[in-house]
């Protein structure tokens, strides 16, 4: 009876991931066979690259990698250093207004910029930033969630280290950089995660403040290339897609541990 | 920056030290600051500002009181799309929460093929959003898309789905809920780690059910993790518009268009900005009560445990 029920979860467990993965699958098998077996499923049907070169060819996805590279590594650098000196002054410091200029940090994680997207792009046109990189990573600079996690990991380092660092004669910099940024490592690796996955896929906001092919990332890439008044070929338009996710897709596939805790420790903060 | 934190011996100067520890943390803080009052503080506050005023297409921007408060109110658009935002969050965030326990309780398990059904049920939470609506859209397609090819070959006729203003909700409802229940997932297998094994062996001992531990130990352990879930669900559902932009523009006739994606049309097709900034200072009211809930009832909740 129990052995009868058990099998049949591990059944349902099977057919609900295998259900899971089929719109990937899906997108694979029509990303690397001819348009004309998009949707027909023959074990036979030849492989081929062809869809990749033609999407390759039709659009400057060279460049829209390039520009989701330089904006993740923008947003991760800024984010990691502006994060980093914050939450070592909230953490360590005691200071006049420590109190209201947390709640203010805190502010972000209510109302993200995500949702003050008419506003920001006023502010990003008055400083005259419009269809930039800069323009799509500045919102997100300063995280109010990165600044959260690291004064949580700051505050629980051990006052001896930081005391036997002075004794030593370190500085407050130097303390900062040789005791608080090392024992930091594991929220760092989340954030740093977290935070590319998050910028790799963002779309709203970069499709709203790039124009051009020198500053669109991917996401925004595919867009344009994907939309029907375009009238590429299907299987083309999925080997595009494929292209967009993929090195996200492998870095999670390698790193699967490492992702699924970093969200998980990101997310319960 | 250096005299700040180092032991300054002479009690004398203790008033001078807070002083420039008070400097040195002001410029720690100095880029954090600078740049979430630029890019959140003044932004909230011009979105407050702006809702006041009329556009000034012709002429100035003039101040107008309350008036696009009112044409809000009466503009059928919005009430719509508020609608459609509240179904698609209860169309979503109980589904995704039911799956994701459903998922969290078999990858806890020592069940055959644990690591990969994790990976299974995990995988699309890395993808992004408008590659999945490009996948998805395929499915939906009339008659070519694979939806209609299965149900013609159940012998079904085929169906417009994004199309029709009766399918199009819970088409992008499936999506979401495919998309964000391994996510989910990830946070009740955390909880369920934390469940002492004694408990179990003990209920076996007492001859309890699987299902009468699941129910009466289990879940209510879980209730902390469920709250915190569902705020954060709730959320993402006044978040995530960007495969609106893929799949079907809002439509047909904002069917399934959502009150952000109404935000950005007004703004960034129809130029209205103000009436735009009006929209949003619902929207930050309405983000600002879910997590004020979730302050206060949330977050006193952990402190008890």
């Amino acid at each position: 009876m129990r052995r009868d029920s058990y099998s049949i979860e591990t059944l349902a467990a099977w057919t609900l991931a295998l259900l899971w993965l089929l719109p990937l699958a899906y997108s694979l098998w029509s990303a690397f066979h001819p348009s004309e077996y998009a949707t027909r499923f023959d074990l036979t049907a030849p492989l081929t690259f062809n869809n990749f070169v033609k999407a390759w060819n039709q659009a400057p996805f060279a460049r829209y990698y390039l520009n989701t590279l330089m904006l993740v590594s923008l947003v991760l650098a800024g984010q990691l250093v502006i994060a980093t000196l914050a939450a070592y002054a909230f953490a360590r410091f005691k200071f006049v207004g420590r109190d209201v200029l947390f709640a203010l940090v805190l502010v972000q994680l209510m109302i993200m910029p995500d949702v003050l997207i008419v506003e920001n792009y006023r502010v990003i046109s008055a400083l005259n930033l419009l269809d930039t990189i800069p323009a799509i990573a500045l919102p997100y600079m300063a995280s109010a969630f990165g600044i959260f996690l690291l004064r949580q990991t700051f505050k629980g380092v051990p006052t001896e280290l930081v005391e036997a660092a002075r004794v030593e004669g370190a500085s407050s910099f130097g303390v900062l950089w040789r005791v608080f940024v090392p024992l930091g490592k594991t929220t760092y690796i989340a954030f740093g995660l977290v935070s590319v996955s998050y910028h790799w896929n963002n779309f709203l906001w970069p499709l709203i403040v790039t124009n051009s092919v020198e500053s669109r990332p991917l996401t925004v890439g595919l867009a344009v290339f994907g939309a029907p008044e375009t009238g590429v070929d299907w299987s083309v338009i999925t080997a595009a897609t494929v292209m967009t996710m993929a090195p996200l897709l492998l870095a999670f596939l390698l790193f699967q541990r490492q992702f699924v805790q970093s969200f998980m420790r990101a997310g319960i903060r | 920056m250096v005299a700040a934190v180092m032991s300054d011996a002479a009690p004398s100067a203790a008033k001078r030290r807070t002083w420039t520890t008070s400097i040195n943390a002001w410029l720690l803080l100095l880029p954090a600051i600078v740049l979430l009052a630029t890019f959140t503080h003044y932004p909230i506050l011009a979105t407050l500002y702006h809702s006041f005023f009329s556009l000034g297409r012709s002429g100035p921007a003039e101040f107008i009181g309350l008036d696009n408060y009112r044409y809000m109110l009466d503009d059928d658009v919005f009430w719509q799309v508020l609608r459609n935002n509240f179904i698609f969050a209860i169309a979503t965030v109980p589904t995704s929460i039911a799956l994701a326990l459903l998922m969290a309780v078999w990858v806890d398990k020592k069940i055959v093929g644990r690591s990969f059904l994790r990976l299974a049920f995990f995988t699309p939470t890395v993808l992004p959003m408008i590659a999945v609506a490009n996948i998805w859209l395929f499915f939906y397609t009339p008659d070519y898309g694979l939806l209609d090819q299965f149900l013609r070959f159940l012998g079904f006729a085929g169906h417009n789905w994004l199309g029709d203003p009766a399918t199009v909700m819970s088409c992008l409802a499936v999506m979401v809920v495919w998309k964000e229940a391994g996510f989910f997932m990830i946070f009740y297998l955390a909880a369920l780690q934390t469940i002492p094994p004694e408990l179990k062996e003990a209920a076996s001992v007492e001859g309890a059910s699987r299902w009468y531990f699941f129910r009466r130990v289990t879940l209510p352990l879980l209730m902390p993790t469920t709250l915190f879930i569902s705020i954060n669900a709730l959320i993402n559902s006044f978040k995530l518009v960007d495969q609106l932009v893929i799949m079907t523009k809002g439509g047909p006739n904002n069917a399934s268009s959502l009150l952000l994606y109404y935000i950005y049309e007004v703004a960034f097709n129809f130029w209205d900005t103000t009436y735009a900034a009006t929209l949003t200072v619902t929207l930050i009211t309405i983000l600002a009560a879910v997590a004020l809930t979730k302050f206060v009832y949330l977050d006193r909740r952990i402190h008890y445990q």
